[in-house]
């Protein structure tokens, strides 16, 4: 089955929804999603979204700025950074006038609070700068985003998983996707694709992420022959529930809430005197794990506690209520009486494929785009976050570059014809649908995922070296041929959960590699890449973005120059 | 702890009629009920079928019946359920496939409520105010996430399948008391109606079925009062 469309948005979260919101009515446009509307994972992100309005301080965006290009440790380009300080505040508006519920100030202004690495006056103090409903900001934006496409009509194909990318004489032209409720192979055929599918955080063991997200929409681009851009920066989140991985917002940091060892020591003092708690997040992870790895874990085991008996029900119920629940959920403990066992875990994923701040994917070195073919949101590295993304700046990423890749392929859909559908278009994803349904493998999708997860959480986490990484390109490359013996008990067509799960996992052992062979490479530290046997960086020789390339030959990599405009690098200390 | 899942499955590609399958595995007490689905699904029978995706609540894609209740998978622990647990898809709505069901039409009543701001005057430069205390009046009902249990679990619904159902007047309620809010006559339309807020019989069925602790029956109460005394 061929569908003709004028534009197709993959990914129906928060970066999806936006860049829809854009096509819709200026032209015929469909939003593919593996889910429903709602379920995305931008619905769990609870802090907030940075911008400078200055509703209770002064506060400016090229302080934000600041803040984020050192956060990314200089590896974010700062042409892009500046876009996104300066949008933030315009979206954030656009956001309340479409009906987001914001928290108030008793002026009845959005209300704000302040978040790790966000500061006032270029590093001297934090400032008040996330724009946040409750602890449910992400929540409200795919609500909010969602219910505006109902309001403009937006046509949906929920639970359409996407196989391949379509292009043809260097145009893009379509996807092809996987109809779960039938099992049918449907053939997208568009003048512009814009791929919004999210992050990969399901590589690893603990992860905040949830089990869609498994880097689909990397893994389909990279098997064509585009780049992935600084896959070695993946970000740990300090607080995530003990062995479950499940967020506990910074917010609560922001909101006072305090780390501390199994000596009750605030231990932040020792790593970040100026921030202590509200450092950024890639420092605080490695300062949590140096704690357990000194012995001052609590129990002398793998976590830390989060501290936050201090701040009474009425912060806890009314500014952090969601986390509060999560505690009492998962760990049946009340956080108003009990600090909670934490530890850091998987969360976002700083690279993606390479875009420039218009949203237009860019294949090489000189940032040359594939016509028609558009990314946005953690699925894409503009970059903004550069080797280490600050709290609430995923937010503005996704509904500024969602926004501005949208409103770029509206102009491109309307000066631009279709390109003709490459010969047997749907031929390779038949292909690997076919050979995972006829498998005669004994090898369980589950036991491969087990291993990659925690080989990947010991050997290319917050802590790496050449020799563990080195053992994980051996391994990855075992995995791969374990999974060519991947078997399957269902056979259907029908919502075939296991094989839309054996398609992912191949997705994610594609990403893996990316990031392990990139790892390897930068023999330096910065940001979330943080490497024992280099441990400084090393701006002479890497102050530049990694490209990964897939051959016949297994990784190939390049190198891109990072855009520097107003902030020179300097040491980073908080 | 050992635990036996008792679940319903359906394979109407296969299946003449649903049928119990059962499953007994170890697992730790504070496992949630996904992780045992998961297990199941993983390392037992790759052809069990249900929805998940964020694992702790917020998505809302992994509602069903448990142990009679409408609950969902990924926020109640073994613990809390004892050693043999029943597992059922959602009452109510088209079973496609085991525990996963069809929920376009529950969607479609959600969007007949018209559930987004309707604003007459231009946007101002920046936000528009709200106090606390006006904002405060509709938090409870933003907490929906669509999941789906509220309008499952009652009898109003059961008896009369197009009722609206209490996810929809949820939403309409996020809206109606929104004080931002100018498209409040166009919605009391819609609900106004034998198939809208009347059709609730006040069961609290819902109330006890939301994972987000929404009240949703005093939700439908508010709309209903402001029907009546066309105050919002």
């Amino acid at each position: 089955m061929v569908q003709r469309y004028d534009a197709v948005v993959v990914g129906a979260g928060g970066a999806g929804l936006m860049a829809a919101l854009q096509l819709a009515g200026r032209g015929h446009v469909a939003v593919l999603s593996k889910l429903y509307p709602t379920r995305s994972h931008t619905g769990t992100a609870q802090g907030g979204i940075g911008a400078a309005l200055g509703n209770h301080e002064e506060d400016h965006w090229e302080w934000h700025m600041f803040d984020t290009v050192k956060g990314s440790d200089y590896l974010a380009d700062q042409d892009a950074v500046e876009i996104l300080c300066r949008e933030a505040i315009e979206t954030v508006y656009d956001l309340e006038h479409w009906g987001l519920p914001f928290s108030r100030t008793p002026e009845g202004k959005i209300a704000q609070r302040p978040f790790g690495g966000h500061t006032r006056e270029f590093g001297k103090a934090p400032v008040r700068r996330s724009c946040y409903a409750a602890d449910r900001t992400g929540h409200m934006i795919l609500q909010t985003c969602y219910q505006q496409c109902i309001k403009h009509d937006v046509h949906f194909y929920n639970e359409y998983h996407v196989l391949d990318l379509l292009i043809e004489n260097g145009r893009c032209a379509g996807v092809v996707a996987l109809c779960l409720a039938t099992g049918e192979i449907c053939t997208f055929h568009a003048k512009a694709v814009l791929f919004a599918t999210g992050g990969c955080g399901k590589m690893y063991r603990v992860s905040s992420n949830a089990h869609s997200l498994t880097g689909d929409g990397m893994a389909v681009v990279y098997r064509r022959a585009i780049p992935l851009e600084d896959m070695e920066f993946f970000q740990f989140h300090p607080t995530g529930i003990y062995k479950m991985g499940i967020l506990l917002s910074e917010a609560a940091r922001g909101e006072g809430a305090i780390l501390r060892n199994k000596l009750n020591e605030r231990f932040m003092e020792r790593y970040a005197p100026a921030l202590l708690d509200l450092a950024p997040r890639d420092l605080t992870s490695r300062a949590i794990y140096r704690e357990i790895r000194e012995g001052r874990g609590i129990e002398g085991k793998n976590y830390v506690h989060l501290d936050m008996t201090h701040l009474g029900s009425e912060v806890l119920d009314k500014k952090l209520p969601d986390i509060t629940e999560f505690v009492r959920t998962y760990m049946g403990i009340d956080p108003l009486t009990h600090p909670v066992p934490i530890q850091p875990t998987a969360h976002y994923a700083m690279g993606g494929i390479p875009t420039d701040v218009d949203g237009r994917v860019v294949i090489d070195e000189k940032n040359t785009p594939l016509p028609g073919l558009y990314a946005a949101g953690e699925v894409a590295c503009v970059s903004v976050h550069g080797a280490n993304r600050l709290g609430t700046n995923s937010l503005v990423d996704i509904l500024v570059f969602g926004r501005r890749g949208g409103r770029h392929a509206v102009k491109f859909i309307q000066e631009n014809d279709w390109v003709p559908l490459p010969a047997h278009a749907d031929e390779p994803a038949r292909a690997l649908v076919s050979q995972v349904l006829k498998s005669t493998g004994k090898e369980r999708a589950a036991d491969i995922r087990d291993v990659l997860q925690d080989e990947m959480m010991d050997k290319a986490s917050v802590f790496r070296d050449a020799k563990g990484l080195t053992a994980m390109r051996g391994k990855l490359r075992e995995l791969r041929d374990r999974y060519r013996q991947v078997k399957s008990e269902d056979h259907g067509a029908r919502y075939n959960t296991e094989l839309l799960e054996v398609i992912e996992l191949g997705g994610l052992l594609d990403v893996a590699d990316v990031l392990v062979e990139s790892a390897l490479a930068r023999q330096e530290s910065r940001g979330g890449h943080y490497r024992e046997d280099f441990p400084k960086r090393d701006d002479a020789n890497w102050l530049k973005h990694t490209l990964a390339y897939q051959t016949p030959k297994g990784v190939e990599l390049k190198f891109k120059p990072v855009t520097i405009t107003k902030f020179q690098p300097m040491e980073r200390k908080y | 702890m050992q635990v036996t899942l008792r679940i319903k499955r359906f394979n109407p590609e296969k299946d003449k009629e649903p049928w119990w399958g059962e499953y007994k595995f170890a697992a730790e007490p504070t496992d949630r009920l996904l992780d045992a689905l998961n297990y199941v699904k993983w390392y037992l029978d790759g052809s069990l079928t249900y929805r998940r995706s964020c694992a702790h609540g917020i998505c809302g894609s992994d509602a069903m019946q448990i142990n009679g209740s409408n609950r969902l998978a990924c926020k109640v622990l073994l613990m809390n359920l004892g050693q043999k647990i029943t597992i059922e898809p959602l009452r109510g709505y088209r079973v496609i496939k085991d525990l996963l069901v069809d929920m376009d039409a529950f969607l479609a009543k959600y969007r007949s409520v018209r559930p987004y701001l309707v604003t007459h005057t231009p946007d101002p430069e920046k936000e528009r105010l709200q106090s606390p205390a006006d904002r405060e009046k509709f938090d409870d009902t933003t907490k929906c996430i669509l999941c789906g249990a509220c309008t499952s679990g009652c009898p109003s619904f059961w008896a009369d399948g197009e009722y609206v159902g209490p996810a929809a007047i949820v939403n309409a309620h996020r809206f109606l008391f929104d004080s931002r809010d100018e498209g409040g006559e166009d919605r009391m339309q819609v609900l106004n109606t034998l198939d809208g807020v009347w059709r609730c019989r006040t069961i609290f069925n819902c109330v006890e079925a939301c994972p987000r602790e929404i009240n949703v029956t005093r939700a439908i109460g508010e709309v209903k009062k402001a029907l009546l005394y066309r105050k919002i």
